[in-house]
């Protein structure tokens, strides 16, 4: 007796623009049963989920629930099927109690006394099958992460979800935490529920879920039950097996230590930390290549370096001066470039002008104005020599910033860093959404700087960048450094250490 | 005159100054804290004092009068919503637009109907929201203390005094004790909680701006037939603003508001009484203090000197679906 | 996908959109004026003779620019660092003691000439001062701006009705105003310029402020474009991220922001103070702060748009006061309407088109 799976997805597909996000999915998952989805980032897991939970709309393709299609047309649409979505950024009102952020929405009366009451029960209840337990009169501000996220959950099933959805739920857990919210989902399980949940951790794959399936490139590109399945063969499967880019480089030539970090513990906004007890060199003349999936660290251990957050506690020497305290401004003065992971909002003003940007950061330089005043002469030859030594097209120093593709536009944040001939450079993801012939232009100039004796840090997504680019690669897994190997370290062991299993 | 008179005097004068306060802060109240920041509000009173005075004035029924009050400043209100919500516009653009087209309209439409200058026909005693005798009202008067105070400022007003007063425990009951006052008051913290929840934001927001302006219908009505027998240009007086600080200064919550409104209406009041007394080693007291206290006093909150003021958090920010 | 994000051409996000807007006010406005039984059209071209048919309104015309040339920059500037600066009116008002002290004290000594360049400064270090408060909550205690100035008009407004009513009234005299300056302490009318192209000015009170706020115009746009500080503020304005990473410094860019908002604003009180009534007088600023948040959006943040929108809000307020004259029913509020409808439709409307010519872009360009 064969049951309709919970959720089937057949031949969805999905465009923004020129990205091709979901490329024709297959999915299946079997009521009352565990299912992982694992992918790098930019695989295309979030846009599944979110056209599952109804944000988006695919642009073909089906979706079935207990074998019937739907159309999900909204979240309220998603939620009558049975759909429940815990999201990585919670959805919660800070200065409302649980009961209350449980509540909105599905208050069952216009009065809310009645609904009160019956929620409480339904809590109730829920602790009790669940384990879900948190104080319905608590204020969400004053609760741990974890505990917030027990509310989305209870969220979803007091909205009646048959079927749960959880993006990367353990990415602001302890692990103690994590291994009770395994508790939960193996509960849910139990009791008839169905789980989808997606993370990029191997170990959780392995430790919950029932089945897997992988995604890569917007591609479903296998399924297995994890039962019949290893690490090994996970990790090849995520990571793939892409045409290398290659550079031509030359032995590193290190000389001394330029950055120390000691210690080092970064905590984010929310006050959960990021970054936990780090510690690492990076001499002049070798590029250190900081590998990892997106959300381990490696964005607060780069903007504390780069001065632009404070970190909780711990040291960090350029050339010997602690820089831990510094402003931006002043470190640019001590030598340190940055070239952000987030050129949209960080590296460029997009409104400004193109040559306004190739001083961005810099543009109290005497070399571009004295007395206060900027000379914009100055600044657009200045802006020119750079766009033709990078070749930047269009090559016109006028034009707006936002009307340049994504690899011109990242030659330019490139081109302003690199031509101050800092001592030692911060890199953050500087290909993501840059065309082919750009990636390996910029790729060489990080290589000739390494060669002319700079300290580079490099942290990317792209494993092949890393390995690539790197002369020594370090990987970061939830706020540790898990382990150093050199530039000819295997994909595969480079993947399994990036999903949280140990060399 | 033995200062109980003077302080039965000074507080009904305080009760009279505080209900349009009470009603114009409480409008702001669901409307900011559904996220819409409402500088309108001035503009709303004075047209709803407007247009209840006319009606009132044609139809000679203080309650159709009321009504037509009511319905203005909601139209207005639709209007700054429209901007806000629905064209995602500069919030506080739109409310000094309408208090700048609602002050000159309000003239220049009185002049050509009245022709009076600007202000609407005096309205007879039938036209107007009368006193009403509280029970027993006459027969108390005699009674030390409690008895002029039931007597003289508790009974004695008219029935929208009654009903500004009882608006504050019924907002209070509607933000809280209502799903619709739980989702106004989440949408104004953070929105896409709500958007999750399949509720739409806007209509929601839309609702929140109506109640502004029904509540602000009552605070115009009040001024221009219950307060007083006619409209008068500008009669609002900037007393749309000092409920705004009111909202502030209460950090946002109905009953505080109730609080702070009378507070403001006591300052002013007293700068009234005030005028031309001399207090011992300083003379006059300049009136202008008591008309600038409540804006310094706002302002020293909102630094943070006595407790934290947090407004709504998605406050004045128009919601976009960004993903 | 959104509207919102689609990129429109210059031609029609700068050029026709704005255009509509004001269409659609001025139409709305004819209404109006058709509803109490007078004919727009007429109402119109009397509006337009009295603003521009003559030396005269001309003069009042651009009488009136210059305090909204002032006011739009005070706005134009905190808007480019991200600061929504509404106390235009009572930096204005404040602004008008520091102009006035400067004249009471010189007007008795030094021509005028003299005693100009000193009452710039006070009435620009007044206004800034005035911001000041607003600007530090902003900057260290995240109090937000907005509110802030809209109390400190109140308080200014208060403040300034005590002194004109206790301390810097004419003893014997009822109005709450200081002595009439002198000409020493008056800034000349530019009856002169008006004699160049062949008219007269009569009673037109265009005075030399009217040349300042030109001057302040070029250098707000030589310091927003032009400058270290101009490119900070910018930046910060547009995005704070790349501000933060660009090592711009929040607290002190607001502030100094805020500073030279609250000065353009202050300086808007040389115009009706020494250029005009010679004296310091209650409610001089009649709402120009106010106008010049119009002003500005209308203006696009841009001197240039600002003077432009500043001589369209001149033609308003000159226009309509010959247009009451001539036609009763049209009171000077009718003005006042008239703004509101502007400034409904040019600025918080702003976007209200934008979806239809989205759509019907969309059509043509794939033609």
């Amino acid at each position: 007796m064969s049951q309709s799976p919970a959720i089937e997805l057949v031949g969805i597909d999905k465009k923004f623009g020129a990205v091709h996000a979901n490329k024709n999915i297959n999915l299946s998952v079997a009521k009352g049963s565990i299912h992982g989805i694992i992918g790098e980032n930019g695989a295309g897991k979030s846009t599944l989920m979110s056209i599952i939970y109804g944000f988006y709309q695919a642009d073909s393709g089906e979706i079935r629930v207990n074998g019937q299609p739907i159309a999900i047309r909204d979240s309220q649409t998603a939620i009558a099927a049975g759909i429940g979505m815990v999201h990585q950024h919670f959805m919660l009102v800070d200065n409302f109690t649980v009961l209350e952020n449980v509540m909105l929405g599905a208050e069952g009366g216009a009065l809310l006394a009645k609904g009160v009451s019956a929620a409480r029960a339904e809590l109730k209840r829920l602790e009790k099958d669940y384990g879900l337990e948190v104080d319905p009169d608590a204020l969400i501000e004053e609760l741990p992460v974890g505990l917030q996220q027990r509310v989305e959950i209870l969220k979803a099933l007091f909205r009646g979800a048959e079927i749960l959805i959880l993006d990367e739920p353990t990415g602001v857990l302890t692990p103690a935490e994590a291994d009770h919210l395994f508790r939960i989902l193996g509960v849910l399980r139990d009791q008839g529920k169905t789980v989808v949940l997606i993370t990029h951790k191997l170990r959780e794959i392995m430790a919950i879920t029932d089945t897997v399936s992988v995604m890569r490139r917007g591609e479903m590109v296998a399924t297995r039950k994890t039962a019949e399945t290893t690490v090994g063969e996970l990790a090849e499967l995520m990571v793939g097996r892409r045409v290398l880019l290659r550079v031509e480089k030359g032995e590193a030539k290190p000389a001394g230590t330029m950055l120390s970090v000691r210690n080092l513990t970064v905590k984010d906004g929310r006050g959960v930390t990021m970054v936990d007890d780090v510690s690492f060199d990076v001499r002049a003349g070798e590029i250190v290549g900081i590998a990892g999936v997106a959300g381990n660290g490696q964005s607060e251990l780069l903007e504390a370096i780069a001065g632009i957050r404070k970190p909780a506690s711990g040291e960090i020497l350029l050339d010997g001066q602690p820089i831990d305290r510094v402003d931006p401004a002043r470190l640019r003065d001590l030598g340190l470039a940055h070239i952000p992971e987030d050129r949209h909002h960080m590296g460029l003003v997009l409104k400004f002008e193109e040559y306004e940007n190739s001083v961005l950061g810099y543009h109290r330089d005497a070399r571009y104005g004295r007395y206060g005043m900027l000379d914009l002469e100055a600044i657009r030859k200045d802006a020119m020599e750079k766009i033709e030594k990078y070749d930047i097209r269009p090559p016109n120093a006028r034009l707006k910033t936002a009307n340049f593709s994504g690899g011109n536009q990242q030659k330019i944040v490139v081109a302003r860093e690199i031509e101050r001939d800092p001592k030692m450079l911060l890199i953050g993801q500087p290909t993501r959404g840059v065309d082919i012939g750009a990636i390996e232009f910029i790729h060489r100039r990080i290589i000739e700087m390494r060669d002319a004796g700079k300290a580079i840090l490099l942290v990317s997504v792209e494993l092949d960048e890393i390995r690539a680019l790197s002369d020594r690669i370090l990987v970061m897994f939830a706020g540790h450094i898990v382990g150093e190997k050199t530039a000819d370290a295997g994909e595969q062991t480079l993947g399994l250490m990036m999903a949280g299993i140990a060399a | 005159m033995d200062y109980f008179d003077i302080l039965i005097s000074v507080l009904g004068s305080t009760i009279r100054l505080s209900i349009p306060l009470i009603f114009t802060a409480l409008a702001g109240l669901f409307s900011e804290r559904a996220g819409i920041f409402d500088i309108g509000l001035e503009g709303k009173m004075l047209v709803s004092a407007f247009a209840s005075a006319c009606i009132a004035y044609l139809t000679g029924s203080p309650w159709i009068g009321l009504a037509g009050g009511i319905a203005t400043s909601v139209a207005f209100s639709l209007i700054h919503g429209f901007a806000s919500i629905t064209c995602r516009g500069n919030q506080i653009v739109s409310g000094v637009a309408i208090n700048f087209f609602v002050a000159g309209i309000t003239i220049v439409l009185g002049q050509a109907w009245f022709g009076q200058g600007g202000r609407t026909p005096q309205l007879d005693a039938s036209g107007r929201f009368s006193p009403i005798v509280l029970p027993g009202a006459d027969a108390m008067r005699g009674v030390p203390v409690i008895g002029p105070i039931y007597a003289d400022v508790i009974s004695g007003n008219n029935i929208l005094t009654y009903l500004a007063f009882a608006a504050v425990p019924i907002s209070w009951w509607i933000l809280y004790r209502t799903r619709f006052g739980l989702r106004l008051r989440a949408v104004g913290e953070n929105p896409g909680a709500v958007d999750t929840a399949g509720i739409s934001v806007s209509w929601l927001r839309y609702r929140a701006v109506i109640c502004a302006g029904i509540l602000c219908g009552f605070s115009g009505t009040y001024l221009a037939i219950a307060q007083s027998a006619s409209f008068i240009q500008n009669m609002s007086a900037g007393k749309g603003y000092i409920a705004l600080a009111a909202l502030i200064f209460a950090k946002w919550k109905p009953v505080p508001v109730m609080f702070a409104c009378l507070l403001f209406g006591f300052l002013d009041a007293f700068s009234n009484f005030m005028q031309g007394k001399s207090v011992p080693f300083v003379g006059e007291v300049p009136v202008q203090i008591f008309q600038a206290l409540p804006y310094i006093l706002t302002c020293i909150l909102l630094a943070g000197f006595i407790g934290v003021a947090n407004p709504p958090k998605a406050g004045g920010v128009p919601y976009t679906k960004e993903r | 996908m959104s509207t919102a994000s689609v990129p429109l051409p210059n031609w029609i996000a700068y050029g026709v959109i704005p255009l509509l807007n004001l269409l659609v006010a001025f139409l709305i406005s004819g209404f109006v004026v058709w509803l109490i039984g007078e004919n727009p059209l007429d109402a119109l071209v009397l509006l337009l003779q009295g603003a521009l048919g003559s030396g005269r309104g001309i003069g009042f015309t651009l009488f009136h620019a210059t305090s909204f040339i002032f006011t739009g920059l005070s706005v134009a500037i905190a808007i480019h660092a991200g600061l929504f600066n509404i106390g235009s009116e009572g930096q204005a008002y404040i602004g008008g003691l520091g102009a006035a002290l400067v004249a009471l004290a010189l007007d008795h000594y030094v021509p005028w000439y003299v005693t100009m360049p000193f009452a710039v400064i006070g009435a620009a270090v007044f206004g800034a001062a005035w911001a000041f408060i607003p600007a530090w909550l902003q900057a260290k205690r995240g109090s937000h701006v907005v509110i802030t100035t809209i109390m400190f008009n109140f308080i200014a407004a208060a403040l300034m009705v005590y002194l004109l009513v206790h301390v810097l009234i004419v003893p014997g005299k009822m109005a709450p105003e200081t002595r009439t300056f002198l000409p020493g302490g008056q800034l000349p009318t530019l009856e002169w310029v008006m004699n160049l192209f062949g008219s007269k000015l009569e009673d037109a009170p265009l005075n030399v402020s009217f040349l300042i706020a030109l001057v302040m115009a070029f250098l707000v746009w030589v310091l927003i474009w032009r400058t270290r500080l101009g490119y900070e503020m910018r930046t910060l304005g547009v995005s704070p991220t790349a501000a933060v990473y660009a090592g711009i410094p929040y607290a002190r860019t607001v502030i100094v922001a805020m500073l030279l908002s609250g000065g353009l604003a202050g300086m808007m009180a040389l115009n009706p103070v020494m250029g005009a009534s010679a004296r310091l007088q209650v409610e001089f600023v009649g709402g120009a702060g106010f106008v010049g948040i119009a002003v500005s959006l209308m203006g696009r943040n841009h001197p240039l748009g600002i003077v432009l929108a500043a001589i369209l809000f001149g033609i308003l307020y000159q226009g309509g006061a010959e247009l009451s004259f001539d036609m009763p029913n049209i009171t000077r509020d009718m003005i006042v309407v008239i703004q509101g409808l502007v400034i409904l439709f040019a600025g918080a409307l702003e976007y209200m088109f934008r979806p239809a010519f989205v759509r019907i872009y969309q059509t043509f360009a794939k033609v």
